[in-house]
């Protein structure tokens, strides 16, 4: 049952080109071992710990094994050999767009990405590969004391605020993939918004990978001072290659007293990607951590945002939407950790599993015995389009004491070939039915969404759900 | 210009359920099909729709002479033919008012302005003639409706889309009678010469508010008997056995 129509392939190739002709004045080279890490160290001209950061980070990567004994066995596939830790043009990151390199200046100008600086964004980061080719912010954010750079200038010009923070909240032991980032980072955003200061419009960075065999490795920290707020979105596409590509990121975010981040992520890789993330967010007195993450897309991706609620009253929240489509899996979850009375987190987790894709949630929510008024509420909902989809929750809710509560509600359900004949018979296509239904499954968490991001989201299933019939 | 079809024969599985099935509908007609259980009166309709389950092996079925066959369900639809379900489907998370919509847009040349004011002024006024609560534009499709609001979501997606021909199946089962009168009268408000409409029923009951021009009986997969509306009364009067009887004699 296909009616695909020519204007939805060239749409859904958006993504899906890049250019042979960059050339990497920088590469280092293929496979990962202690030299990969200086010549890191050494083209970036790092500061002694931070190289020495990286070579204890490696030594932890060796030393974890694949996290195979609870995650996927196609973990193993991933050949650390085969891949390029490192590619840049050795430009220098500039605030003109017209002194972007030309063939990335193209790639983000199909993007999309200078016309939505224009119109709602008050800065924007976008990373080619290694490096970022571009990062501009609103003057008066400047003025106020905002930062928004890449890790680089972070740990060069403002060593006190980064060093305090960089690699605490997740420390490089983390997980093996965390590891795997502390060794090889390289790009991502180092933002820090002063006390009181509330920043209305989104940062956004953009991530793409030109490159074949490449492991993408940005490294994000965000900052929020006392009562300060701020809304970071990032966006990801790589073009699909014949070998499968790497995406290893971490994210780390401060929210001290009072303060919010809103963490929003828009990922489209394609399908060869190993998108394998780590984000956590830590959350002082009364301040809020909130990560809105939406996976489309890539080969297996393994994430799960978390908050530590450390400050008396300090709420965490991760909405999250997951959409796996043939060939596609999305293990993905939240972790919550409560450390402090009265602390409440809300986790919303809509996955859709179509033809042979397959969702996984994975969820930890902690209240230890002493506290006192803690609050969570999980829901699970999975959404299967046609027999072959597979899903599984795996919610792990530790409540000890009687002085907190939860609440845990899981749903399963399925759009039949009945309700896709019924809404064809409507004149719907197939995809059109498939895209509806879907929107219909998430359409409430949606409406939680800053209204430029969920317009993109929609389109996005749409052209997944086109791209899925026949 | 009719819907026309002709020898049509349609299996599900390995079973053959539609022999030679024949029937001509003309364009400003009322045509109902009456017959038992299990004489295949559904497979028509769903067969007619494009269900991929239910496998036409031979003849033909053509719309103002375009034919229908191999087509996909949404292109019949668009091609001007509306199935008012037996049993429809509901769909969560989808409200009445964006789903019509979605069926209008879906049928607008790419790139041309939906007018929003216009559908929901429409809308309204065919749900006031349904007995529909306007409160039912944000309710999901068919989620948690009665029997009877189903089939008047049913014929409220008819009225709204236009189509030029229209199989009722079993529209009246499930309807009490105050339901009945209703949505037949959302049905009579369509009639006119452009429209034409097939009603399936096992009961005449429904012929009483939906007037036939012809009534066909069905059995074993085909049309054995045709005649005016007085035929529908004279089933009701003797049963369905007299047809099989007459039938196997024949």
């Amino acid at each position: 049952m296909s009616t695909e129509t020519p204007e939805i392939s060239i749409d859904r190739s958006k993504g899906d080109f890049h250019y042979d002709t960059v050339s990497y004045e920088y590469d280092a080279g293929v496979g990962l071992n202690t030299d990969t890490i200086n010549y890191i160290a050494d083209v970036k001209k790092e500061p002694q710990w931070v190289r020495e950061f990286r070579h204890k980070a490696l030594e932890s990567f060796y030393r974890q094994p694949m996290p195979t004994h609870w995650a996927t066995k196609d973990l193993e596939t991933i050949n650390f050999d085969k891949i390029r830790y490192y590619l840049s043009q050795g430009q220098k990151t500039t605030r003109s767009w017209d002194e972007v390199p030309q063939e990335m200046k193209e790639t983000f100008e199909r993007l999309g990405i200078p016309e939505q600086e224009r119109a709602f964004l008050a800065g924007v980061e976008a990373q080619f590969d290694s490096e970022a080719v571009y990062s501009n912010m609103k003057e008066e954010l400047s003025k106020l004391g905002v930062i928004f750079v890449g890790p680089n200038e972070g740990l060069s010009d403002h060593p006190d605020i980064f060093k305090k923070y960089f690699g605490k909240i997740i420390p490089t032991s983390d997980n093996k993939f965390a590891a795997l980032n502390s060794a090889v980072f390289s790009g991502g955003s180092f933002i820090y918004v002063p006390k009181g200061v509330k920043v209305k419009q989104p940062l956004q960075a953009y991530f793409r990978i030109n490159a074949e065999s490449f492991g993408q490795f940005e490294r994000t920290l965000i900052i929020a001072d006392e009562g300060s707020e701020v809304t970071y979105m990032e966006g990801c596409t790589a073009p699909k290659f014949e070998t499968a590509t790497l995406h290893s990121a971490v994210v780390e975010l401060m929210a001290l007293k009072g303060a919010k981040i809103q963490y929003i992520t828009v990922q489209n890789w394609s399908n060869n990607v190993f998108n394998l993330v780590t984000k956590r967010g830590v959350a002082d007195e009364e301040a809020e951590v909130r990560w809105i993450d939406c996976n489309i897309g890539s080969r297996l991706t393994m994430k799960y945002p978390g908050v530590v609620l450390k400050g008396r009253k300090a709420r965490g929240e991760v909405l999250s939407i997951a959409l796996a489509s043939d060939g596609q899996h999305q293990d993905t979850g939240a972790k919550m950790i409560h450390a402090a009375d009265e602390t409440t987190s809300n986790i919303i987790a809509k996955s859709i599993s179509v033809g042979k894709g397959r969702s996984t949630y994975r969820g930890v929510v902690d209240i230890p015995r002493n506290l006192k008024g803690c609050k969570n509420n999980t829901e699970c909902d999975a959404l299967l389009i046609n027999t072959n989809s597979r899903t599984d929750t795996y919610p792990a809710i530790t409540l000890r004491g009687d002085q907190s509560s939860v609440q845990h509600e899981a749903s399963v359900s399925k759009v039949s070939a009945e309700q896709i004949f019924y809404m064809q018979q409507r004149g719907l296509s197939e995809g059109a039915a498939m895209s509806l239904s879907v929107n219909g499954f998430i359409n409430d968490l949606v409406r939680e969404f800053p209204m430029e991001y969920s317009v993109e989201l929609k389109r996005l299933i749409e052209l997944e759900m086109e791209g899925s019939v026949g | 210009m009719s819907l026309e079809i002709k020898d049509l024969n349609v299996r599900i599985g390995e079973n053959p359920i539609l022999k030679n099935f024949s029937l001509t509908l003309p364009k400003g007609e009322v045509h109902a099909i009456m017959g038992p259980n299990g004489t295949g009166k559904s497979t028509l309709a769903k067969a007619l729709a494009g269900h991929e389950d239910y496998k036409i092996t031979s003849g033909e079925a053509t719309l103002d002479g375009e034919t229908i066959i191999g087509k996909e369900p949404d292109e019949i639809s668009r091609a001007g033919l509306f199935l008012a379900f037996q049993y429809p489907s509901e769909i969560p998370g989808v409200t009445i008012a964006n789903f019509i919509r979605a069926a209008l847009q879906a049928r607008m040349e790419k790139g041309s302005d939906f007018n929003a004011p216009a559908y929901y002024k429409e809308l309204y006024s065919a749900m006031d003639k349904l007995g529909i609560d306007r409160k039912f534009t944000a309710r999901s499709v068919n989620e948690g409706f009665s029997g009877g609001e189903k089939k008047r979501c049913e014929i409220l997606q008819m009225m709204m889309l236009k189509p030029q021909y229209c199989i009722l199946d079993e529209t009246d089962s499930g309807l009490d009678i105050d339901a009945l009168r209703i949505v037949s009268e959302g049905v009579n408000s369509m009639r006119g010469p452009d429209v034409g409409f097939l009603v399936i029923t096992h009961y005449q009951r429904l012929l009483n508010y939906i007037q036939p021009d012809v009534v066909h009986v069905m059995w074993d997969g085909r049309i054995v008997r045709s005649g005016g509306k007085e035929l529908a009364l004279e089933l009701e009067e003797k049963g369905y056995e007299w047809v099989k009887e007459a039938y196997a004699n024949a």
